[in-house]
């Protein structure tokens, strides 16, 4: 296999994972603005954070090959899969500790988690 | 290189979704999960930029800004749930 | 000691892969700089068990990699209820068991339930996580004993 072939590849692969990453980055941040209230647009922020995010810099990566630019693109994917989900997590309990609650809540069981915290927050 | 710029154009298409949410609200939490989407969001453009300028150095500015990124939305929600950034709740009792 | 000299080591490998400059003097100054790090975090009592990123096993790295299919799986899953032209959301807010010891493992199970999109954990007690789900189908609790039994499995003891 000659070099130009390796860098079709190269080209074919990385341009697979930047059209995925495009396309769940803007169904991620469509969902943000169509889904209905805050708690169901974690989830959309959760589709651009996690898969969106990474494909993109998986397809940066195919493209660096093996160099210090991959070395540093594999970190910046570490912090995001580390703490996009924290940043989440934090958001969705500020909203539960402020009150917020779900549009149209099929099933509740928050009580059997905190118990009084629920109900004081119930209450007010 | 029309690879990066397509990449970095859907980027700039997905920003500016988020930018609506950022102003439409309604809730201070819609904002902060908005703020947090759009500096991923940046971090993923820095990198591109780096690529398409032929300048490494970008995807250190990217990796400042994910860690940056995080520590203020965190820096937010702490602020407005207790009123102020310094002395955390450190028994955990003034809740 | 053996937290210090493990968190030198990481801390240096780190400047290693972060500069890429290999001259004497340069590595000298990187050298003395990781040195002060592992001072200040030994003077601010930081040295414990999470000091040290030995929880980078195997293991952890194979269960990442089943991590990350399932979190495309319900990627695509919420793409299609974000797609969908009558959104069938029905959100759930439910009470998720969680078996593992360490608080190291809570937090690797709570965070792979945030990670995987149409579930976010909420709060945790009582040894159970509260789970916000985006639809029925993502509350199953067949996914999250999977993943509990995996997360209890790969953890620190």
């Amino acid at each position: 296999m000659d070099m130009s072939t390796i860098d079709l590849l190269r080209d074919i692969a990385s341009g697979i994972a930047f059209a995925a990453g495009a396309v769940f980055l803007l169904i991620g941040t469509f969902g943000l603005i169509r889904l209905p209230d805050v708690w169901s647009r974690l989830h959309a922020a959760g589709i651009v954070d996690t898969v969106g995010a990474e494909l993109m810099l998986v397809g940066m990566m195919i493209q660096a090959g093996f160099t210090q630019a991959t070395v540093k693109l594999l970190l910046i994917s570490l912090f995001l899969f580390i703490t996009s989900p924290t940043a989440t997590h934090a958001v969705a309990n500020a909203a539960f500790i402020a009150g917020i609650r779900p549009v149209r809540l099929r099933r509740n069981e928050a009580a059997e988690v905190i118990g009084e915290t629920a109900k004081k927050a119930a209450k007010s | 290189m029309p690879m990066f710029l397509a990449a970095a154009a859907a980027i700039f298409v997905a920003i500016l979704l988020v930018l609506i949410r950022l102003f439409a609200g309604p809730t201070l939490y819609d904002r902060v999960l908005a703020v947090n989407t759009f500096g991923t969001l940046t971090v993923l453009l820095l990198s591109i930029l780096g690529f398409i300028t032929g300048r490494p150095d970008f995807l250190d500015i990217a990796m400042l800004y994910a860690l940056i990124n995080f520590v203020s939305t965190i820096a937010i929600l702490k602020f407005f749930r207790y009123r102020a950034l310094g002395r955390a709740s450190a028994n955990g009792e003034d809740r | 000691m053996t937290k210090a000299v493990g968190l030198l080591i990481a801390l240096f490998a780190l400047w290693l892969a972060l500069s890429g400059y290999f001259k004497p003097f340069l590595l000298t100054l990187g050298i003395l700089s990781c040195l002060f790090t592992v001072f200040i975090a030994a003077r601010m009592k930081l040295l414990d068990e999470e000091a040290v990123p030995l929880q980078l096993r195997l293991s952890l790295l194979l269960y990442w990699g089943w991590l990350g299919r399932e979190v495309f799986k319900s990627a695509v899953a919420v793409s299609k209820v974000i797609l969908a032209r009558q959104m069938p959301i029905s959100q759930q807010l439910i009470a998720i068991p969680c078996t593992q010891k360490t608080e190291m493992g809570h937090v690797i199970f709570a965070n792979s339930i945030t990670l995987t999109p149409g579930t976010v954990t909420v709060e945790a007690g009582g040894g159970r996580f509260l789970v916000h789900a985006l639809t029925e189908g993502f509350a199953a609790p067949e996914g999250f004993a999977e993943m509990d039994k995996r997360v209890t499995a790969v953890e620190v003891r």
